[in-house]
Protein backbone atom coordinates (compact mmCIF):
# COMPACT_ATOMS: atom_id res chain seq x y z
CA UNK A 1 0.00 0.00 0.00
CA UNK A 2 1.44 3.56 -0.84
CA UNK A 3 -0.54 5.05 1.63
CA UNK A 4 -0.70 4.19 5.02
CA UNK A 5 -3.85 3.14 6.84
CA UNK A 6 -6.28 5.31 9.05
CA UNK A 7 -7.46 3.40 11.78
CA UNK A 8 -11.06 4.85 12.95
CA UNK A 9 -12.57 3.77 16.11
CA UNK A 10 -16.44 4.29 16.85
CA UNK A 11 -17.76 3.58 20.31
CA UNK A 12 -20.17 4.66 22.60
CA UNK A 13 -19.76 7.38 24.59
CA UNK A 14 -16.42 8.89 25.03
CA UNK A 15 -14.52 5.03 24.80
CA UNK A 16 -13.43 6.11 21.33
CA UNK A 17 -11.50 9.07 23.15
CA UNK A 18 -9.77 7.90 25.57
CA UNK A 19 -8.81 4.41 23.65
CA UNK A 20 -7.52 6.86 21.02
CA UNK A 21 -5.46 8.93 23.73
CA UNK A 22 -4.46 6.19 25.34
CA UNK A 23 -2.61 3.97 22.13
CA UNK A 24 -0.84 7.47 21.50
CA UNK A 25 0.85 7.58 25.02
CA UNK A 26 1.81 3.45 25.06
CA UNK A 27 2.85 4.12 21.12
CA UNK A 28 4.09 7.49 20.78
CA UNK A 29 2.39 7.65 17.42
CA UNK A 30 -0.13 10.19 17.24
CA UNK A 31 -2.88 10.83 14.39
CA UNK A 32 -3.10 7.34 12.97
CA UNK A 33 -6.36 7.11 14.63
CA UNK A 34 -9.71 9.03 14.49
CA UNK A 35 -12.02 8.17 17.68
CA UNK A 36 -15.74 8.79 16.58
CA UNK A 37 -18.43 8.75 19.05
CA UNK A 38 -22.36 8.01 19.08
CA UNK A 39 -22.69 10.74 21.98
CA UNK A 40 -25.77 12.73 21.00
CA UNK A 41 -26.35 11.75 17.22
CA UNK A 42 -29.02 9.71 15.83
CA UNK A 43 -28.25 7.32 13.26
CA UNK A 44 -28.22 9.56 10.33
CA UNK A 45 -25.80 11.98 12.10
CA UNK A 46 -23.47 8.68 13.13
CA UNK A 47 -23.16 7.33 9.50
CA UNK A 48 -22.27 10.51 8.78
CA UNK A 49 -19.66 10.96 11.71
CA UNK A 50 -17.73 7.39 10.37
CA UNK A 51 -17.87 8.74 6.98
CA UNK A 52 -16.28 12.04 7.27
CA UNK A 53 -14.16 9.99 9.60
CA UNK A 54 -12.69 7.54 7.02
CA UNK A 55 -12.83 10.38 4.26
CA UNK A 56 -13.09 8.08 1.24
CA UNK A 57 -9.16 6.26 2.35
CA UNK A 58 -7.59 2.67 2.96
CA UNK A 59 -8.96 2.07 6.68
CA UNK A 60 -9.85 -0.23 9.01
CA UNK A 61 -12.61 0.91 11.40
CA UNK A 62 -12.74 -0.87 15.05
CA UNK A 63 -15.88 -0.65 16.89
CA UNK A 64 -16.94 -1.76 20.13
CA UNK A 65 -19.64 -3.93 20.01
CA UNK A 66 -20.65 -6.50 17.55
CA UNK A 67 -23.69 -5.31 17.17
CA UNK A 68 -25.65 -1.82 17.59
CA UNK A 69 -25.68 1.56 16.58
CA UNK A 70 -21.99 1.99 16.14
CA UNK A 71 -21.85 -1.22 14.08
CA UNK A 72 -24.98 -0.73 12.37
CA UNK A 73 -24.12 3.11 11.17
CA UNK A 74 -20.34 1.36 10.57
CA UNK A 75 -21.81 -1.26 8.38
CA UNK A 76 -24.37 0.60 6.36
CA UNK A 77 -22.22 3.59 5.43
CA UNK A 78 -19.06 1.00 4.81
CA UNK A 79 -20.01 -2.29 3.24
CA UNK A 80 -19.54 -1.20 -0.37
CA UNK A 81 -15.90 0.52 0.55
CA UNK A 82 -13.62 -2.40 -0.39
CA UNK A 83 -10.69 -0.88 0.97
CA UNK A 84 -12.19 -0.75 4.26
CA UNK A 85 -12.44 -3.61 6.72
CA UNK A 86 -14.43 -3.36 9.85
CA UNK A 87 -13.23 -4.96 13.42
CA UNK A 88 -15.39 -5.57 16.73
CA UNK A 89 -14.68 -5.74 19.88
CA UNK A 90 -11.82 -3.18 19.74
CA UNK A 91 -9.41 -3.22 22.65
CA UNK A 92 -6.33 -0.97 23.68
CA UNK A 93 -3.99 -3.98 22.71
CA UNK A 94 -5.38 -4.17 19.20
CA UNK A 95 -4.78 -0.38 18.45
CA UNK A 96 -1.36 -0.25 19.59
CA UNK A 97 -1.10 -3.25 17.17
CA UNK A 98 -2.67 -1.76 14.07
CA UNK A 99 -0.47 1.55 14.30
CA UNK A 100 2.54 0.19 13.88
CA UNK A 101 1.09 -2.16 10.72
CA UNK A 102 -0.53 0.97 8.90
CA UNK A 103 1.77 0.03 5.40
CA UNK A 104 -0.36 -3.26 5.37
CA UNK A 105 -3.31 -4.03 3.42
CA UNK A 106 -6.81 -3.07 5.32
CA UNK A 107 -7.64 -6.94 4.96
CA UNK A 108 -3.96 -8.28 6.87
CA UNK A 109 -4.06 -5.20 9.05
CA UNK A 110 -7.47 -6.16 10.09
CA UNK A 111 -6.61 -9.86 10.68
CA UNK A 112 -3.35 -8.88 12.45
CA UNK A 113 -5.23 -6.28 14.32
CA UNK A 114 -7.79 -8.79 15.72
CA UNK A 115 -5.69 -11.48 16.70
CA UNK A 116 -3.48 -9.01 18.79
CA UNK A 117 -6.80 -8.16 20.50
CA UNK A 118 -7.40 -12.04 21.00
CA UNK A 119 -4.70 -12.75 22.41
CA UNK A 120 -4.61 -10.11 24.59
CA UNK A 121 -7.72 -11.37 26.81
CA UNK A 122 -6.32 -13.65 29.39
CA UNK A 123 -7.10 -14.75 33.14
CA UNK A 124 -3.86 -14.88 34.37
CA UNK B 1 -51.15 -6.19 28.76
CA UNK B 2 -48.94 -8.04 26.34
CA UNK B 3 -47.25 -5.09 24.83
CA UNK B 4 -45.68 -3.03 27.69
CA UNK B 5 -43.60 -0.68 26.35
CA UNK B 6 -44.50 2.10 23.31
CA UNK B 7 -41.11 3.45 22.66
CA UNK B 8 -39.72 5.79 19.97
CA UNK B 9 -35.78 5.77 19.81
CA UNK B 10 -33.99 6.62 16.42
CA UNK B 11 -31.31 4.45 17.03
CA UNK B 12 -33.91 1.73 16.68
CA UNK B 13 -32.61 -2.00 18.09
CA UNK B 14 -29.57 -1.14 20.68
CA UNK B 15 -28.04 -1.55 23.47
CA UNK B 16 -30.58 0.94 25.77
CA UNK B 17 -33.69 -1.47 24.46
CA UNK B 18 -32.40 -4.73 24.77
CA UNK B 19 -30.30 -4.88 27.69
CA UNK B 20 -31.62 -1.84 29.44
CA UNK B 21 -35.41 -2.39 29.26
CA UNK B 22 -35.71 -5.58 27.84
CA UNK B 23 -34.01 -6.98 30.53
CA UNK B 24 -35.78 -4.66 33.37
CA UNK B 25 -39.00 -5.71 31.81
CA UNK B 26 -39.04 -9.24 30.53
CA UNK B 27 -39.21 -8.32 27.09
CA UNK B 28 -39.43 -11.65 25.05
CA UNK B 29 -41.42 -10.34 21.52
CA UNK B 30 -39.37 -6.53 20.18
CA UNK B 31 -41.81 -5.07 16.94
CA UNK B 32 -39.40 -2.65 15.16
CA UNK B 33 -42.11 -0.77 13.24
CA UNK B 34 -39.97 0.61 10.07
CA UNK B 35 -41.25 0.52 6.64
CA UNK B 36 -37.56 0.89 5.30
CA UNK B 37 -36.01 -2.07 8.06
CA UNK B 38 -39.16 -4.38 7.11
CA UNK B 39 -38.21 -4.01 3.11
CA UNK B 40 -34.05 -4.99 4.37
CA UNK B 41 -32.93 -8.40 5.09
CA UNK B 42 -29.76 -6.72 5.32
CA UNK B 43 -31.13 -4.00 7.65
CA UNK B 44 -33.12 -6.75 9.50
CA UNK B 45 -30.30 -8.95 10.39
CA UNK B 46 -28.28 -6.26 11.53
CA UNK B 47 -30.70 -5.70 13.82
CA UNK B 48 -30.96 -8.68 15.20
CA UNK B 49 -27.62 -9.06 15.95
CA UNK B 50 -28.72 -6.75 18.49
CA UNK B 51 -30.55 -8.99 20.13
CA UNK B 52 -30.31 -12.27 22.49
CA UNK B 53 -31.46 -15.55 21.48
CA UNK B 54 -34.22 -15.61 24.27
CA UNK B 55 -35.62 -12.17 22.74
CA UNK B 56 -37.73 -12.62 19.37
CA UNK B 57 -37.68 -9.96 16.87
CA UNK B 58 -40.33 -8.75 14.00
CA UNK B 59 -40.18 -6.22 11.84
CA UNK B 60 -43.27 -5.25 10.09
CA UNK B 61 -44.24 -1.81 7.78
CA UNK B 62 -46.49 0.92 9.33
CA UNK B 63 -49.95 -0.69 7.92
CA UNK B 64 -48.97 -4.05 9.02
CA UNK B 65 -48.32 -2.68 12.26
CA UNK B 66 -51.66 -0.94 12.18
CA UNK B 67 -53.67 -4.25 11.41
CA UNK B 68 -51.81 -6.32 13.96
CA UNK B 69 -51.67 -4.09 16.97
CA UNK B 70 -54.89 -5.59 18.59
CA UNK B 71 -53.42 -9.24 18.23
CA UNK B 72 -50.18 -8.52 19.60
CA UNK B 73 -51.97 -7.05 22.61
CA UNK B 74 -54.02 -10.07 23.03
CA UNK B 75 -51.11 -12.57 23.03
CA UNK B 76 -48.77 -13.65 25.21
CA UNK B 77 -46.15 -12.41 24.96
CA UNK B 78 -44.37 -9.35 26.52
CA UNK B 79 -44.15 -7.05 23.52
CA UNK B 80 -41.85 -3.84 22.99
CA UNK B 81 -42.84 -1.95 20.44
CA UNK B 82 -40.78 0.57 18.62
CA UNK B 83 -40.48 3.01 16.28
CA UNK B 84 -37.54 5.11 14.87
CA UNK B 85 -39.41 8.52 14.32
CA UNK B 86 -42.55 10.71 15.90
CA UNK B 87 -44.71 10.27 12.66
CA UNK B 88 -44.77 6.24 12.79
CA UNK B 89 -45.87 6.27 16.98
CA UNK B 90 -48.21 8.96 16.29
CA UNK B 91 -49.79 7.34 12.89
CA UNK B 92 -49.95 4.14 15.35
CA UNK B 93 -51.79 6.20 18.11
CA UNK B 94 -54.39 7.31 15.58
CA UNK B 95 -54.98 4.00 14.37
CA UNK B 96 -55.41 2.19 17.30
CA UNK B 97 -56.24 4.79 20.23
CA UNK B 98 -57.03 2.21 22.30
CA UNK B 99 -54.01 0.20 22.26
CA UNK B 100 -51.40 2.72 22.58
CA UNK B 101 -52.13 4.84 25.38
CA UNK B 102 -48.22 5.37 27.09
CA UNK B 103 -45.87 6.67 24.92
CA UNK B 104 -42.22 6.48 25.88
CA UNK B 105 -39.87 9.19 23.87
CA UNK B 106 -36.58 7.17 24.70
CA UNK B 107 -34.14 8.70 21.64
CA UNK B 108 -34.75 11.54 19.58
CA UNK B 109 -31.45 12.67 18.79
CA UNK B 110 -30.12 16.52 17.01
CA UNK B 111 -31.22 17.36 13.82
CA UNK B 112 -31.20 20.93 12.28
CA UNK B 113 -34.00 23.13 13.69
CA UNK B 114 -34.36 20.70 16.86
CA UNK B 115 -33.62 22.18 20.16
CA UNK B 116 -32.64 20.34 23.17
CA UNK B 117 -35.38 19.43 25.36
CA UNK B 118 -33.30 16.65 27.58
CA UNK B 119 -29.69 14.75 26.55
CA UNK B 120 -31.26 12.38 24.98
CA UNK B 121 -34.42 14.19 23.12
CA UNK B 122 -34.43 16.97 20.53
CA UNK B 123 -37.61 18.25 19.43
CA UNK B 124 -38.87 20.98 16.95
CA UNK B 125 -41.11 23.52 18.01
CA UNK B 126 -43.68 21.54 15.63
CA UNK B 127 -42.66 18.32 16.82
CA UNK B 128 -43.71 19.27 20.35
CA UNK B 129 -46.60 20.44 19.72
CA UNK B 130 -47.73 17.27 17.70
CA UNK B 131 -46.92 15.49 21.10
CA UNK B 132 -48.62 17.80 22.62
CA UNK B 133 -51.77 17.17 20.61
CA UNK B 134 -51.62 13.52 21.10
CA UNK B 135 -51.73 14.05 24.47
CA UNK B 136 -54.78 16.46 24.35
CA UNK B 137 -56.44 12.99 22.96
CA UNK B 138 -55.51 11.02 25.49
CA UNK B 139 -52.30 9.62 25.17
CA UNK B 140 -49.62 9.62 28.48
CA UNK B 141 -46.49 10.65 27.25
CA UNK B 142 -42.84 10.54 29.08
CA UNK B 143 -39.73 11.01 27.96
CA UNK B 144 -37.35 8.16 29.38
CA UNK B 145 -33.86 7.10 28.36
CA UNK B 146 -33.70 3.62 30.85
CA UNK B 147 -36.16 2.28 33.45
CA UNK B 148 -33.40 3.57 35.78
CA UNK B 149 -33.75 6.82 35.31
CA UNK B 150 -36.88 8.90 36.27
CA UNK B 151 -39.44 9.94 33.60
CA UNK B 152 -39.91 13.24 32.61
CA UNK B 153 -43.66 14.36 31.45
CA UNK B 154 -43.88 16.15 27.92
CA UNK B 155 -45.10 19.28 29.80
CA UNK B 156 -41.99 19.93 31.28
CA UNK B 157 -40.07 19.63 27.96
CA UNK B 158 -42.03 22.72 26.77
Amino acid sequence: MSEELRGVVVCHGALAGALVQAAEQISGLNGALVPVSNTGCDRDTLEDRVRAAVDGKPAVVFVDLASGSCLVAVLKRLRDEHLVKVVTGVNLAMLVDFVFHRSLSPAEAAARAAAAGEKSIRIP
Amino acid sequence: MAIVLYRIDDRLVHGQVVIGWGRAMGIDLIILVDDQVAASDWEQELYRMAVTPEIEVRFVTMADAARQMSEWQANGKRALVLTGDLETMAALRTSNPDVVQKINLGGIHHRAGRRERLPFVYLTDQELRALQALEAGGAVITAQDLPTTVPVALKALG
